[in-house]
């Protein structure tokens, strides 16, 4: 193996204070130790070749959380991510600030959005009482559950590569959500069904989610916020709350995919809103048309799939088998 | 201008802990950081924390004499008492403010052995015990509405009439400087890992805490006592937990030998780290290692409880070596990892500066003496770092009168301005790798006369070349380069008290290990260092010894 490794790197450039405020592209390259991690190569930049380039980085041991940037568009703790696994034949690599947060120079993104989220879900334990002395007493089993959550090092690059923030920034996020749910499923926590009413009701909370499974790819700790939003949903199901659009939607989705073998999406979208939502329903109108414009607009009424009675045999297979 | 009742310096453990304290006291408390709270390096702490639980038999008498003998008789036998008795109450603390340790069968908190003790007293949460503590007292900050200065680096105390007053400061988003007055001021700000080159520390850990309260005119103890880790994984020099050792794992040379039965019969891998460091050492010297470093082997752990119980130390193995614990050794050696040494407190965490307190890594109470144990620099912090903040509270009723803190904050911005100004020079980094590596090679596992004046002359060429080093970043916004060029001082500082210490100390004791004087010498150095800046001096360091508080155990020789 050679002593060194050559690494290209395109980094995207931003200093509020220059260039009219816009964002401009650099390269630099540098010879480092093969085993390097995408983090070596730009601390060899930013101290050997050019100081101005600011970023965060503090334990080079992916604990901290504090190195989350994009390589090559996927948001990426960089300390962990060694350089001949995302650039294997020496190809340039493009490093940028992560997505749905504010820059503040380079690839240093402000915090102040990521930590906003995470204060929404009330995380801190808020138990019933306090033992006087002593510890509570709780299965070992409950206690490793949370560890999945725990392992969150609020690196933010789930909210980084979020496709739900991207067009809504009232979006709790994934990280909050896993930050709530390490509270629900705790047993020392007494506020189990106020978090989950509160996370099911709220505007941009749970059912926000799309599956879209970016966090869970993106996470570098394990935690697959996703899984964790999707206990949440069910906890909050089975904690009663279910006159919500996302409960409608899913229910919905259920139905006429057991009814007709598949998906009846007019009907989807006025069950979730609700039929006598009227305001809603007015929403859906120009929605409808621009999709009847372009020939997109799903049947009034539904037509069942040919084989729908597989479908529906289906249903009771799975369903048999989880009970 | 901002004004507190208490600042704290440092949003890790320590910090966190105090201010959590204040608040409740119901006083006016602000932390100031140069990273946010959830960046500290209390994150990297994997293995646990030690409590002597006395309602499962333990007493606190046996962690206090396992602390002490662990300090090679250096610590302070008072100030080992406070925590060893203060620990039980300090760790149940914690577990009812959120934090999910893992439990025995019975529900009730669970332990596992760790080195230098020989009951198994260690709370642990998987192996990233310090990350789950850091995350739930940043919970309670945040419950507390805690005012946090995040990434505002702080570049000189204030002090007036003798007290501290406060601090000059930059806010690293818009590159102002500002000064934050208090009556009280509690440094938090962590340890100095970085002033050696390979460390395990995160890059922050560059002595900003210990430099600051040194040039405030409080004198720095016991610096020479450095803590080489003895399993720090090959090549990265990332830290590979006590806790593998503690739940079993081996140590093996290059013949698969587990070499500990030579120096450490009783304890084996569990002795004291300053010991396994120096057989560690020894095997790599004498040609028994391999490439420079020994085995850790916990094949014999089996898979699902390597993942269970020490899944981050798995995951790093798999990602940074491409190793599987499971199936092969891991390649480890002794890696720079704590320094014993620092500010010097008393038992409340106050220094000679009325109104400077100092707690956690950065402070020197002193408990860890020559060596520390492990999973007692959690313990340390959250022990001490209440403590300085209920002893800061009962302070400021006493502080009145209007503080005159703005002729620091022009000095410094004419400091600051001046090192901007620099024709360009050497790149900081540069004379910060010279001194960083100077240091591990004069002031290593082992040591001696030559070794350390050698690293003493690095440490005069280094400094003679602070003068001309350049901040190649003019702006205002985020500008790091600037931040790493006052780091660099305040290591300097850190570096230079650390070599005076070492040759001072004419004897071995703990890891301060002389191949020329190999004995401990309790009649003449039963003493702490004590190292203050002055000008005078010489290479303005003037040392100062005093003597070890001994309360209940006499010194005896040390064997594991």
């Amino acid at each position: 193996m050679p002593d060194t490794m050559n690494v290209k790197l395109k980094i995207k450039r931003f200093d509020p204070t220059q260039s009219g405020g816009k964002t401009w592209w650099q390269e630099y390259e540098v010879d480092i130790h093969p085993d390097s991690t995408v983090l070596d190569s730009l601390i060899e930049v930013r101290e050997h070749e050019d100081g101005t380039l600011a970023m965060r980085c503090a334990c080079r041991a992916s604990i901290c959380g504090s190195c989350g940037m994009k390589v090559n568009g996927n948001a990426k703790l960089v300390c962990k991510t060694r350089v001949v696994d995302v650039a294997p034949n020496g190809e340039q690599l493009t490093i940028e600030p992560m997505g749905n947060q504010h820059v503040v120079k380079d690839l240093v993104i402000s915090l102040d959005t990521f930590f906003a989220q995470i204060n929404r879900v009330e995380p801190y334990l808020q138990p019933s009482f306090v033992p006087e002395q002593g510890e509570y007493t709780a299965t070992n089993e409950s206690m490793e559950n949370l560890l999945i959550s725990m392992n969150c090092i609020m690196c933010g690059c789930c909210v980084s590569d979020c496709t739900v923030l991207e067009v809504d920034s009232n979006f709790i996020g994934p990280a909050a959500l896993a930050k709530a749910w390490r509270f629900t499923e705790d047993p020392r926590d007494s506020k189990r069904d106020e978090r989950l009413k509160a996370l099911n009701d709220e505007d941009g909370g749970m059912w926000d989610c799309t599956r879209c499974m970016k966090c869970v790819d993106v996470c570098p700790k394990g935690v697959a916020p996703m899984d964790r939003i999707m206990e949440l949903r069910e906890a909050a199901i089975e904690a009663g709350n279910t006159n919500t659009h996302g409960y409608h939607h899913t229910e919905s989705f259920y139905n006429s995919v057991k009814k007709n073998g598949r998906l009846d999406e007019t009907r989807l979208a006025i069950d979730s809103a609700g039929m006598f939502n009227i305001p809603r329903m007015l929403d859906l109108v120009p929605i409808g048309l621009a999709a009847m414009r372009k020939g997109k607009l799903p049947p009034l009424m539904p037509h069942k799939a040919e084989d729908h009675k597989k479908v529906k045999e289906l249903y009771e297979r799975v369903e048999g088998e989880s009970k | 201008m901002y004004e507190h009742d208490v600042l704290i310096i440092g949003g890790g453990l320590a910090g966190l802990r105090a201010a959590v304290e204040i608040t409740r006291a119901g006083v006016d408390v602000a932390v100031i950081s140069k990273v946010h709270p959830v960046r500290s390096h209390s994150n990297a702490a994997q293995g646990g924390i030690n409590a002597p639980l006395t309602d499962r038999g333990d007493e606190w008498e046996g962690h206090a004499y396992d602390t002490i003998k662990g300090s090679d008789f250096l610590a302070d036998q008072d100030a080992v008492e406070v925590m060893s008795s203060e620990a039980g109450e300090a760790v149940l603390e914690l577990e009812r403010m959120g934090v999910i340790f893992s439990r025995g069968e019975d529900g009730k908190l669970g332990t596992r052995a760790f080195g230098g003790q020989k009951v198994a007293r260690t709370l642990f949460v998987g192996a990233i015990t310090g990350s789950a503590i850091l995350h739930v007292l940043f919970e309670q900050s945040l419950k507390l509405g805690l005012n946090v200065y995040e990434e505002w680096f702080v570049t000189k105390l204030i002090i007036e009439d003798g007290a501290c007053r406060g601090v000059v400061a930059i806010d690293l988003k818009t590159g102002e400087m500002h000064t934050i007055k208090a009556k009280a001021v509690i440094v938090a700000a962590g340890g100095a890992g970085r002033v050696f080159e390979p460390s395990t520390n995160a890059l922050i850990c560059t002595g900003d805490g210990l430099s600051l309260a040194y040039q405030a005119g409080v004198p720095l103890m016991d610096m020479e006592m450095i803590q080489y880790h003895p399993t720090t994984l090959a090549r990265t020099g990332i830290l590979m937990s006590e806790a593998a050792r503690g739940e079993g794992a081996y140590l093996l040379n290059a013949s698969g030998e587990r070499f500990m039965e030579k120096t450490a019969p009783d304890y084996m891998e569990l002795a004291s780290r300053d010991v396994v460091s120096r057989a560690e050492q020894t095997e790599i010297d004498e040609g028994r290692g391999i490439d420079g470093n020994v085995l850790l082997d916990l094949r014999h752990l089996g898979r699902d409880f390597i993942e269970q119980r020490l899944g981050y130390l798995q995951e790093v193995s798999v990602e940074f070596l491409g190793i599987d614990m499971a199936e092969q050794p891991v390649p480890v050696q002794p890696g720079m990892h704590y320094i014993m040494g620092g500010v010097k407190t008393d038992v409340d965490g106050a220094t000679n500066v009325p109104g400077l307190y100092a707690a956690g890594e950065c402070a020197n109470v002193s408990v860890h003496g020559a060596n520390r144990l492990g999973a007692n620099s959690l313990l340390d912090t959250v022990v001490f770092g209440r403590r300085s903040g209920v002893h800061a509270v009962e302070y400021i009723k006493s502080v009145g009168g209007h503080s005159r803190a703005e002729e620091d904050l022009a000095s410094e911005k004419v400091r600051l301005q001046a090192l901007l100004d620099r024709p360009n020079g050497e790149r900081v980094a540069t004379v910060r790798n010279d001194m960083a590596r100077g240091m591990t090679k004069g002031i290593g596992v082992f040591r001696d006369q030559a070794s350390m004046e050698g690293a003493l002359e690095n440490l005069i060429d280094v400094k003679s070349r602070m003068g001309g080093f350049s901040i190649e970043n003019k702006g205002k916004v985020f500008n790091t380069d600037l931040m790493f060029g006052l780091e660099l001082e305040f290591m300097i500082d850190c570096a230079e008290t650390v070599v005076a210490g070492a040759l001072t100390r004419k004897e071995s004791r703990g890891a301060h290990f002389r191949t020329d004087i190999t004995e401990r010498d309790d009649e003449n150095w039963l003493k702490h260092t004590l190292m203050y800046k002055d000008d005078e001096a010489e290479n303005g360091v003037r040392v100062e010894t005093s003597d070890v508080k001994i309360t209940q155990w006499e010194p005896v020789k040390r064997v594991y």
